[in-house]
């Protein structure tokens, strides 16, 4: 061990710069650290931003006159489409990633996010996602069924060419980056704090993350089950969503607003934890009910699962189950009230200040306000039934979306950007754009309600002018004309402020958190060593010998002021306590991200081209690139404790239980049996709910094949809970052998299932042969895997990875075959029991 | 085609509500504006108010006063909206498909008849409508009448119709359904008792393919 204990803040800033820096040149495509990936989620997402409001601009342009012929229907479609999804999926949610991936290890102290590379692989899948969508916009082919891609209308029969696969394979392959952002947001915070830094002193733009991506990691599992079950409808003409067949556009409505509203949620939560952050600072006061926003936090989260059915009023559902939603629709206000009137509480016993910054988040209080009271309106059935699918609708969600996440991300750029570029403004321009985007904001849409009351539906290219309605459409093209002037010159600012602004000095608001006890701009590694926290408020505490905390870390006077064997190293702790656990060893830049998502683009691309075997080829590529991040990462020996600096210590975290990839491992399970819940729910809902049902033929799955799945399943879960038993940890042909009996099983259950699917009289007939093969399909697939992770384990025992003392590879392995035996054999139950219900 | 200008009691009973919530959302924004705006230009204003006040009495408090006689009456006021089911009530068949909306009278004297993208009703009539598709999902919506429903493949749905005096108004497709979406416009006729009867005496039998919707309610 040569431990460099170094006081001299340059040398250790060397040392610690050599480790964790990023080659330049076409080094940079290697780069995997938080700080350069979260800045490029941002850049790449105002990118998509520009394309999306420029989208918008030819709307208005087409909407400011009756009867325009600018654009025809065929155009505006695409138009229309392509401005909502670019919105929602490219712009808004990959900008709080960025910005949260940016600051969260900041805020924590630590070094960085707990999965580095898997936030360059996010990236990258977001990027070539992103693009296939702008490139087929470019072609003509864009997408046209609306943002929300109702069946029928977005089935094989009704759009028969390429544009809906885009979006739905497009989409899929955007959305990898959410799901792996959702779990390494959670993992870092629950993990990767400075020690001492207890739930309770939390800052709370990390309780807002927290709960956004828990939301995220249960949201997106639906909507990626339904795309691909539409995918798979169009392709192979399996029947989930044509009424003729057992199918139900219903089903398609469900599984997309199980996601859909909670997106709304996923995307004003993070916006709200920038004003619980930006606001107290320029109030020059702690914000007031700390622990009352965190439960209305965690409220508005489980409410927002339960409102999905509000965007479906008109569909025909009983009165009572309407009453029902309506009312748990209004009882968001609850929270979100709670969390306003602090804020105002905040503002009204402290002293605010009117910096820029705060001008914003006055502009989302009022904007914001309007759009939560439009909000309850719509949540009151009858007037649903009026203005549905409206330009009533339009405005109010722009009243949220913008109101709700542009002015929060508008004020948090001009209020970090002295942190990201190390300069502060040398005019005013903000001020201008301020005004010219909140003008034009409001002058575009809030007449746009009344255009919508007097009857214009959303989704129309053009009007005649017997309606009324031309003043109204033209105001609105004016002010968003105004607005975009005001956004170009938001640009503009923030562009010279970056590179020609003044040197800003450090903490220039006065804030509270951590993340300004960094150098500005950041340096590769955030803090030389990091800090031990004690309050909620850890810039004006230090241990230290001077009184100014930065000062004291930057001279390695933390934890970890030192370099170890040249490896990258931050701490992690323990969930609640915020105890110190272990030592997590990161790795540093590779280009193997971008490699594997460039594969998985290989897959996704073979999909829409219907080149299934490349396809094939590419996800088990994939696969096996994704297991080959493991290659030569780990420990062949037990190092027990390690020295951590202030005369603590602790283990490195392939030695302790609950390392960050453990966890990492589990929340995929949850957001994978949510995915699996979904399809079982889609099952059974057709069989409650579908047309044409029950179906023609009942199945009589072989009870043999199900039997040697069943024996197979249980011999894997049996033999993993083995392998990681203390006894067999010890013992290497033992574990291995455990191992091999684990992988047998998937083996076994793998043949089972294939035969059963065999056995599926042609699935294109009817919904419920359909939902039966894929449900087999999918739990074949995780048999399959099993017996791939079992044989990996065995490779990592061979190659000395694995001992008693460090069991992390074998206790994820376990979980996954634990998991799928499980799923298996519920598939299991719900293919043999289905029929006999349905039988009698 | 005002929602607000309204011909019928459905209409007439959305309207109503829609004044009743622009005022009270108005007075709730201007409360809470006006509350922003003095913690700017009398700061420290609620340095003495304690935390409870601002959480309980803002965040809880107030919402419930709010929302719980909202919620009742909008309840109330849907129920009445609701289709009663009474068998009295005369019965058309509509069928949305790409892009044509079709009416079958199914109680005419004489047997089933049918009109295309006009909808003949009495006036002072209730009448209800069983709607489906034979395509994608569509939205049977008369701004002026009532609210819309959605016209889905394999389901019926149904909506209550009355106009209160003879006239046409205007209906449109609020779903949107592919390239002429907005090409799927009706009308509806209300028409006087006698006149009424002698316009659907005047149009065809329903030939039998766009009989009485199937599927699942
Ligand atoms: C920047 C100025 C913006 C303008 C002028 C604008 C304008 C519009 C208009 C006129 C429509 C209605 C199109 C139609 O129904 O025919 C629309 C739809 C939509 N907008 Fe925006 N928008 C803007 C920003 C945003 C932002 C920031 C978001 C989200 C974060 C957003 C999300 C949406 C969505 C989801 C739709 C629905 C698309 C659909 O019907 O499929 N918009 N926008
Ligand atoms: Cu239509
Ligand atoms: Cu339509």
């Amino acid at each position: 061990m040569t431990d460099t204990t170094a006081t001299d803040p340059i040398r250790l800033h060397k040392q610690l710069d050599r480790i964790w820096s990023t080659a330049p040149g076409f080094g940079r495509l290697s780069a995997v650290n938080h700080t350069i990936v979260g800045r490029r989620f941002i850049v790449t997402a105002f990118v998509f931003f520009g394309i999306g409001g420029i989208l918008a601009m030819l709307i208005r342009a087409q909407l400011a006159t009756p009867r325009s012929a600018f654009l025809g229907p065929e155009i505006y479609n695409q138009v229309f489409t392509m401005h909502g999804t670019a919105m929602m999926f490219l712009f808004a949610i990959p900008l709080f990633e960025g910005l949260a991936m940016y600051l969260l290890p900041k805020m924590l102290g630590a070094r960085d996010m707990a999965f580095p590379r898997l936030s360059a692989y996010g990236y990258w899948c977001y990027v070539f996602g992103g693009s296939m969508l702008i490139i087929g916009l470019v072609l003509g082919l864009a997408p046209d069924g609306g943002w929300f891609m109702y069946t029928p209308l977005s089935s094989r029969t009704y759009t028969p060419g390429i544009n809906a696969d885009i979006w739905l394979i497009g989409i899929t392959f955007v959305e990898i980056s959410a799901l792996s952002a959702a779990i390494e947001i959670i993992v870092t915070i629950f993990k990767l704090r400075a020690p001492g830094m207890s739930l309770d002193k939390m800052p709370l733009f990390a309780w807002y993350m927290l709960v956004t991506a828990f939301m995220m990691l249960f949201g997106f599992p639906p909507l990626i089950v339904g795309s691909v079950l539409l995918e798979i409808e169009r392709a192979f003409d399996l029947p989930f969503f044509d009424p003729a067949r057992g199918g139900d556009p219903l089903l398609w409505q469900h599984l997309f607003w199980l996601f859909g509203h909670p997106e709304v949620y996923i995307i004003f939560l993070p916006a709200a934890g920038v004003m619980s952050t930006v606001l107290p600072v320029l109030a020059r006061r702690e914000i007031i009910g700390y622990i009352w926003i965190v439960v209305s936090i965690v409220a508005m989260a489980f409410l927002s699962f339960g409102l999905w059915v509000h965007h479906m009023f008109t569909v025909g559902i009983p009165h009572l189950a309407l009453a029902f939603f309506s009312a748990a629709s209004t009882a968001v206000a609850f929270p979100t009230a709670v969390q306003f009137f602090a804020w105002i509480g905040t503002l009204a016993s402290g002293r605010p200040q009117l910096k820029l910054p705060m001008l914003f988040l006055l502009g989302f209080f009022f904007v914001f306000a309007m759009g939560g009271l439009t909000g309850v309106m719509l949540a009151i059935v009858p007037f649903n039934w009026q203005v549905h699918d409206t330009h009533f609708v339009v405005a109010h969600l722009h009243y949220v979306l913008v109101g709700g996440f542009i002015f929060p991300m508008l004020a948090a750029a001009y209020y970090w950007l002295p942190h990201f570029s190390g300069r502060s403004p040398r005019h005013s321009l903000g001020i201008t754009a301020f005004w010219l985007i909140f003008v034009g904001f409001n002058l575009t849409f809030l007449i746009m309600h009344l255009t919508g009351l007097l009857g214009m539906p959303r989704r129309i290219y053009t009007y005649d002018d017997a309606a009324g309605w031309e003043w109204l459409n033209l105001v609105s093209s004016i002010g968003s004309f105004v607005m975009a002037i005001g956004f170009a010159l938001f640009t503009v600012d923030i562009v010279l402020q970056v590179t020609m602004g003044r040197r800003a000095k450090r903490n220039p608001w006065g804030a509270k958190t951590l993340e300004w006890a960094t150098a500005m701009p950041p340096p590769t590694y955030n803090f030389a060593s990091l800090p031990s926290v004690t309050s909620r408020t850890p810039l004006t505490e230090s241990g230290g010998k001077s009184d100014n905390l930065a000062i004291d870390l930057a001279r390695g006077q933390g934890y970890l002021g030192f370099v170890r064997d040249g490896r990258l190293e931050t701490l992690g702790v323990e969930i609640t306590s915020g105890r110190l656990e272990q030592v997590v060893r990161l790795p540093n830049s590779t280009f193997i991200p971008l490699f594997t998502a460039m594969i998985t683009g290989v897959f996704f691309v073979s999909v829409l081209l219907k080149f299934y075997l490349v396809a094939a080829i590419g996800f088990v590529v994939t696969i096996a690139m994704l297991l080959m991040w493991t290659r030569g990462w780990g420990d062949r020996a037990d190092r027990g404790l390690m020295s951590v600096g202030l005369g603590e210590e602790a283990p490195p975290h392939t030695e302790v239980t609950g390392a960050p990839s453990n966890w990492a491992m589990t929340l995929g399970l949850f957001a994978n049996g949510t995915a699996y819940a979904s399809l079982a729910f889609g099952m059974l809902f057709l069989w409650v709910v579908a047309p044409n049902w029950p179906p023609p033929v009942l199945l009589d799955p072989s009870v043999l094949a199900s039997a040697l799945a069943v024996v197979g399943l249980a011999a894997a879960a049996f033999a993993a809970a083995r392998s990681v038993a203390p006894a067999a940890l010890a013992r290497a042909p033992q574990r291995e052998l455990w191992l091999a009996v684990a992988g047998a099983g998937h083996g076994a259950a793998l043949a089972g299932f294939v035969v059963l699917m065999t056995a599926v009289p042609d699935p294109t007939r009817h919904a419920y042969l359909a939902a039966t093969f894929v449900l087999l399909a999918y739990v074949a697939l995780h048999a399959a895997l099993g017996v791939v992770f079992a044989a990996y384990g065995i490779v990592r025992s061979r190659a000395g990875y694995v001992s008693a003392l460090r069991s992390l590879d074998l206790r994820i392995g376990a979980q996954w075959h634990r998991y799928t035996a499980a799923i298996g054999l519920i598939a299991l139950l719900l293919i043999h029991g289905l029929p006999r219900v349905m039988g009698s | 085609m005002s929602t607000l200008d309204t011909a019928g009691p459905a209409a007439a009973s959305i309207a109503s509500l829609w004044w009743v919530m622009l005022i009270g959302a108005t007075l709730i924004f201007t409360f809470v504006m006006s509350l922003l705006a003095l913690t700017f230009f009398r700061p420290g204003i609620g340095r003495g108010t304690p935390v409870a006040w601002w959480l309980v009495g803002g965040g809880l408090a107030f919402p419930a006063v709010v929302l719980t006689p909202l919620l009742i009456y909008a309840l109330w006021s849907g129920e009445r909206l609701f289709p009663t089911g009474d068998p009295a009530v005369a019965q058309v068949d509509v069928v949305a498909r790409q892009w044509e909306w079709t009416f079958t009278y199914r109680n005419a004297t004489g047997g089933a008849v049918r009109s295309s993208n006009t909808l003949h009703i009495q006036a002072g009539q209730p009448v209800q409508l069983n709607i489906t598709s034979t395509d994608v999902i569509h939205a049977f919506w008369v701004p002026r009448l009532a609210g819309k429903i959605d016209a889905i493949p394999g389901h019926v749905t149904v909506l209550q119709l009355k106009a209160d005096t003879p006239g046409v108004y205007r209906g449109l497709c609020a779903e949107f359904c592919g390239v002429a979406h907005l090409e799927m416009q009706f009308a509806v006729e209300a028409h006087e008792a006698g006149a009424f009867d002698a316009v659907i005496g005047g149009l065809p039998p329903a030939t039998p393919d766009v009989n009485a919707p199937r599927g699942r309610p």
